[in-house]
């Protein structure tokens, strides 16, 4: 039995050598192997209902995503050479866990001198999970409250005093690292003070308490939880005031200034000078 | 009209301006410095229009900052704050940061002065690097106006010293940490360095006088002198006459140009609302100095990306990447680490800076005086000595912004400082190299030009088989401004004694300056004589001769300047 | 190569290998010649001049519209005040620029003109009866017949400057040993910044940062006005500010003597970087550098101030701690060195 007439095989070569026909083939395989992936790739953990929040859970999940670097117990794992690969994560708490792995920053994506936040990996329940288990490893500071940080729990006849106090410890503590509008600094070696637009009012507290990386810890005892939750409020004033002068222009100071001086200002002006010395046009008309 | 007006005008019936010039003309003689003036020529040139930039750059920041004067308190008398800015309210601060905030929230237009003033002053201070690059590469700092140089470098040091004062005065977080760097340096001053610490801020840092002082200063004694040297320049500008490029019609004993009246007052008086309208679009459109969110001054505050104002940025680049060199001897210390690059090298770079165009007539022995313009490649090595000077420049400047460049393109802030320690005397070594090269190889381009023409893109083949790109000659404009320079003058080689036998003074600084002579015009190519051009021209004329193709007939190099027929061919236009 | 036989004074025409083609005769704009184009052009140049005295009303218009200060309008989430006074003063300014720039191309005859330069310097007989008359006005006053006069006048004169010099002595007091010493003195408690509260040791975290100030900087006196306020206040903390740290004891490498120095590995330094002054709050808290964000001289915490990187050239003054009876932290005395940026005296 034929399966192929001559007139259908002929269409058929005809439209193998097509101008198209390398793309066809091309997409086809993409899409079947993409098909494939989705259908038999083993479930992700995205995948699967929303746990409860157990120590067991956070114990598979962390077996899963952290283990590699922070070891099997996060008892942490060192290099041939004695340096650290992961630290060690008993005492580091909850809170380390929520600011980490909620910002992105963990998993790491490759080891360098800086966690980058990027995309967040796990659920909230995930993280919940996560922390729960970091927190069974050994005792350190829990994930805070919400009254301990959020603005709104002040009362309202306080707020512009909390608000002009935070400023004055921000100053103080915070803008030596991440500059005077939190557009971040830069450290020693290619670390850096991330900027701070766009961070919630939870996670800026968990860094102030466990002190991520190179930030240091700014314990509850020294500057008091109320202290804290004064300089998330002024944070979060500044970020909805306006630009009252027009663009910020990234607020990084006398440098962008300098940049935009030179590049819109001189330069405009100097392509006015250009256009006042240019001669005009000739006419073809002869002299009167 | 091709005259400027020289013969008599007419009577004509008297009108409400002639009465009023009558009026002044029987008080002051205005007439007769009128005459002259009045129909003054400028050649034209968009380069000529930069120094036009700082100049009424510096009429704006005048009038905006008389605006500011109305409503900023220059002391540092600690007041509570209780204006429209939420989150600064009941806070202590300085008076003059206080009302600075007042300035920006609660006067209407303030917010937009303070704005364009501080634009308006970067600005100022740009312009006259840039019209001071211009000046230098065209060679329009050369006899006779010398002194215009050494006037142009002491206005861009008192508009930096202006433009530093200016910005210290609202007391803020940044530009008080830069009075502390400033105390720091001063105190780096051996033997009387506390004591112009102590005598500038009256006492210990930073005490209660220092904001009204650098008022003093600002508004008074740094605009009172800028404005007569300024004054002065544009005295010496209408004496010497202004300077023009070579062309047609030009010469060194000539200026062809436009009437100052009325086309200079329309172009200049045009400009100036321009540089002021975009300082104000500037100001309308981006912000500058955010004092509100810098915060008040304190001395146990700072904040990251700490830097001067851009014209600041040198010294502050070589500060940063200075080791940290002290000595300490008999109880006494000498910090080199910050009087070396931020009290020396300034002093050092500015003396060079003025001295340029007196090393430049050292060196040539040029004493001709000069109106026609050079262009850049005409004098390799002054504009290699230029280009390694702006390179060191550039480098440092950069480096004084190593922490916003480590953050905003992720590189490791130590790297930056290693990088510049050694470019800051790499980097000048090959551009001065470079920028040389390209210029004597710009000067070759241009002998070929004249000599062999230009390439018409039409290739031509032997019947052998050779190829051959035709030329043709340039026009005769061109051929006369690329011919249009002088010569380069010839030093004589000094002699132990003259013909006398009576012996030389100076011997050695003489022949040092005469090595430095026969390096600055080696490998200048000078133009060609009358003779050589002919001689390429009828060369021309052999070459061609076997390609007469569709012309009929060979080119005798003499196409377009009137002395052969030509039928079917026109040079091309520039 | 060319000859050289050229005289560095003179330029010979002769020369010159191509004669100056002289001026072009005048090439007519269309406005020149056409009057539609010349009309067209001068409408243009009025429809700017009009429009720019549109925006100044505008201008006007916005000043009076906008509200400013705490609650100010917005316009696209900028203040709506500064940008319309800017935009309609700018195009106002602007506009009338143009129009005058125009008015010069388009309509203003363009026509080159040749003026003649004269040197410089002026002309010999001029010269000559200066100095002439110079020298006659110098023979006249006899000054130079007359030393004694001269060299009292000179005295006379070179003496006004002892006035004009010692009349500035009160510009400030002289240095004496101020910046030798600090307003620490052994006992005082270390406070946070800005909160004033006291530390426990207890409080203090491995890998924390405190930046604090002395106890006095808060305190009142009897009549209970502050002890220390306005420029005392920012004079003494200029020197008196400090940081203090928390690392694993066997992390520390204390210098002979300072051993007792600190407290369970919680150090104290000062606050002012020995460069040129700037306050300094860059804590690594993993690899114990201090980085001053100024001029980024960087200093190892945990090897007594040491500078590892920068241009600054001495260590940071530590400040020896101890607890007092009440557990709190204080200064056992004052810094053993001057605090700041280096000055001659300083030893």
């Amino acid at each position: 039995m034929r399966l192929l007439t001559a007139r259908l095989s002929t269409r058929l070569s005809r439209g193998r050598r097509g101008k198209y026909a390398g793309s066809v083939v091309m997409l086809l395989g993409l899409l079947v192997t993409g098909g494939a992936y989705a259908v038999l790739a083993p479930a992700q953990a995205s995948d699967e209902a929303a746990a409860q929040s157990t120590v067991d859970d956070g114990r598979a999940l962390f077996l899963i995503g952290c283990a590699s670097c922070h070891g099997k117990n996060g008892e942490g794992i060192s290099t041939q050479a004695g340096t650290q690969y992961g630290p060690p994560l008993a005492g580091v708490g909850a809170a380390a866990v929520d600011f980490q792995v909620g910002t992105g920053r963990m998993p790491l994506a490759r080891p360098g001198v800086q966690a980058p936040v990027k995309d967040v990996v796990y659920t909230d329940a995930e993280i919940e999970s996560l922390a729960a288990f970091v927190a069974s490893l050994g005792a350190g500071p829990a994930i805070p409250e919400q009254d301990a940080y959020d603005p709104l729990a002040i009362p309202e006849d306080e707020l512009n005093e909390a608000i002009v106090r935070g400023g004055q410890f921000f100053r103080t503590n915070c803008t030596a690292c991440h500059n005077f509008a939190g557009a971040g600094g830069a450290l020693s070696y290619g670390k850096y003070a991330p900027a701070l637009d766009g961070v919630t009012p939870k996670h800026i507290y968990e860094a102030l308490i466990t002190g991520p990386q190179q930030m240091p810890v700014f314990s509850d005892g020294v500057l008091k939880p109320e202290e804290k939750r004064d300089i998330i409020a002024y944070l979060e004033s500044v970020e909805a005031s306006p630009d009252y002068g027009g663009s910020s222009l990234g607020s990084i100071g006398p440098v962008s200034e300098g940049i935009a001086g030179w590049l819109v200002g001189i330069g405009t002006l100097v392509g006015f000078c250009v256009w006042i010395a240019s001669s005009s046009t000739r006419s073809k008309k002869g002299k009167p | 009209m091709t005259t400027n007006g020289a013969t008599a005008a007419k009577a004509k019936k008297a009108s409400p301006v002639g009465s009023a010039a009558n009026w002044v003309d029987e008080r002051v003689g205005l007439a007769t410095l009128a005459k002259k003036q009045v129909r003054k020529v400028f050649p034209d040139h968009w380069s000529f229009m930069l120094g036009e930039i700082a100049l009424w750059s510096f009429v704006v920041l005048l009038l905006t900052g008389t605006f500011l004067t109305l409503w900023f308190k220059p002391s540092m008398a600690e007041v509570v704050y209780n204006g429209s800015y939420d989150q600064l309210r009941g806070m202590h601060m300085s008076e003059s940061y206080a009302s600075t905030l007042d300035i920006s929230f609660d006067v209407r237009g303030g917010l937009l002065m303070r704005q364009m003033h501080h634009w308006a002053a970067l600005i100022f201070i740009a312009s006259m690097l840039v019209h001071l690059l211009r000046v230098y590469f065209t060679g329009a700092f050369r006899k006779p106006r010398e002194l215009n140089w050494v006037i142009g470098c002491l206005l861009l040091l008192l508009g930096t010293l202006e433009g530093f004062t200016g910005y210290s005065l609202p007391d803020d977080l940044l530009s008080g940490t830069g009075l502390r760097a400033a105390d720091g340096f001063v105190k780096s001053i051996p033997v009387v360095g506390t004591y112009v610490s102590f005598f500038l801020f009256d006492g210990e840092f930073p005490g209660d006088a220092i904001i009204s002082r650098l008022y003093t200063a600002h508004v008074l004694l740094l605009p009172g002198v800028l404005l007569a040297l300024v004054g002065a320049h544009m005295l010496l500008l209408v004496f010497h006459k202004h300077t023009q490029w070579p062309g047609p019609g030009r010469t060194e004993q000539n200026v062809v140009g436009y009437p100052l009246l009325p086309v200079y007052a329309a172009k200049a008086g045009g400009f100036f609302f321009i540089v002021f309208g975009i300082t104000a679009l500037m100001g309308a459109l981006m912000t500058i100095n955010p004092i509100w969110r810098i915060g008040p001054y304190d001395p146990s505050q700072v904040t990251a990306g700490s830097q001067p104002d851009w014209y600041m940025g040198w010294p502050d680049g070589a500060l940063r990447i200075f080791p940290g060199w002290e000595t300490s001897l008999f109880g006494f210390t000498i910090p080199w680490n910050v009087f070396l690059p931020i009290i020396v090298l300034p002093g050092v770079m500015f003396t060079i800076l003025l001295m340029l165009p007196f090393i430049e007539t050292w060196i040539t022995g040029d004493k001709r005086d000069h109106h026609l313009l050079e262009r850049p490649r005409d004098a390799p090595n002054r504009t290699a000595t230029m280009v390694a000077l702006m390179t060191f420049y550039g480098l440092l400047w950069a480096a004084g912004g190593n922490d916003v460049l480590a953050l905003v393109f992720n590189m490791s802030l130590n790297n930056i400082i290693y990088f510049m320690r050694v470019m800051v005397f790499l980097g000048p070594v090959l551009a001065f190299i470079i920028a040389r090269r390209w210029c004597i190889s710009l000067q070759r381009a241009d002998e070929n030009r004249i000599l062999h023409g230009y390439e018409t893109g039409v290739i031509m083949r032997s019947p052998e088989g050779a190829y051959a790109e035709k030329h043709l000659p340039v026009s005769a404009d061109e051929a006369f401004t690329l011919t249009a320079r002088d010569r380069d003058p010839i030093m004589a080689a000094p002699t132990e004694a003259d013909e006398n036998g009576v012996a030389a003074r100076k011997v050695h600084l003489n022949r040092l300056r005469y090595k430095l002579n026969q390096w600055w015009y080696s490998h200048n190519v000078q133009k060609p004589t009358a003779g050589e051009l002919e001689e390429a021209r009828h060369h021309a004329e052999h070459e061609l001769a076997v390609h007469q193709g569709e012309i009929g007939h060979s080119a005798d190099g003499h196409q377009f300047d009137g002395r052969s027929d030509t039928q079917n061919e026109s040079p091309r236009q520039h | 190569m060319s000859d050289h036989t050229t005289d560095v004074a003179t330029r010979e025409p002769a020369d010159e290998p191509i004669p100056n083609p002289g001026l072009h005769e005048h090439q007519p704009r269309p406005t020149d010649v056409d009057e539609a184009a010349e009309k067209r052009a001068e409408r243009q140049i009025a429809a700017f001049f009009g429009l720019s005295a549109l925006f100044a009303i505008l201008f006007v218009v916005a000043y009076f519209s906008f509200e400013i200060g705490g609650e100010p309008d917005l316009i696209m989430g900028y203040g709506a005040s500064n940008l319309t006074l800017g935009l309609s003063l700018g195009l106002a300014l602007l506009l009338i620029g143009i129009g005058a720039i125009q008015w010069a191309r388009k309509l203003m005859s363009d026509v080159e003109i040749v003026e003649m330069r004269h040197p410089a310097a002026s002309p010999p007989e001029d010269r000559a009866i200066a100095i002439s008359s110079f020298e006659a006005g110098v023979e006249e006053s006899g000054i130079a017949r007359r030393p004694l006069i001269r060299n009292s006048m000179l005295a006379a004169l070179g003496a006004l400057g002892l006035p004009l010099i010692v009349g500035l002595r009160d510009l400030g007091p002289a240095p004496g040993s101020a910046l030798a010493e600090t307003v620490w003195r052994r006992g005082m408690r270390l406070v946070n910044d800005v909160s004033g509260a006291p530390i426990r040791p207890g409080e203090v975290e491995i890998g924390q940062l405190i930046n604090g100030e002395p106890a006095v900087f808060f305190r009142n006196d009897e009549e209970g006005e502050p002890l220390y306020e306005g420029v005392e206040l920012n004079q003494a903390k200029a020197k008196a500010a400090i940081i203090m740290v928390r690392m694993r004891p066997e992390e520390i490498t204390p210098a002979e003597g300072r051993e007792n120095w600190g407290i369970d590995g919680i150090l104290c330094f000062s606050k002012i970087c020995t460069h040129v002054g700037c306050p300094i709050s860059l804590w690594e808290q993993q690899t114990h550098h201090l980085l001053c964000p100024c001029h980024q001289s960087t200093f190892d915490l945990a090897d007594n101030g040491k500078v590892l990187f920068g241009p600054a050239a001495r260590a940071l003054p530590q400040l020896p701690l101890m607890v007092d009876d009440e557990g709190y932290l204080v200064a056992q005395s004052d810094f053993n060195e001057p605090v700041g940026p280096s000055y001659w005296e300083r030893g």
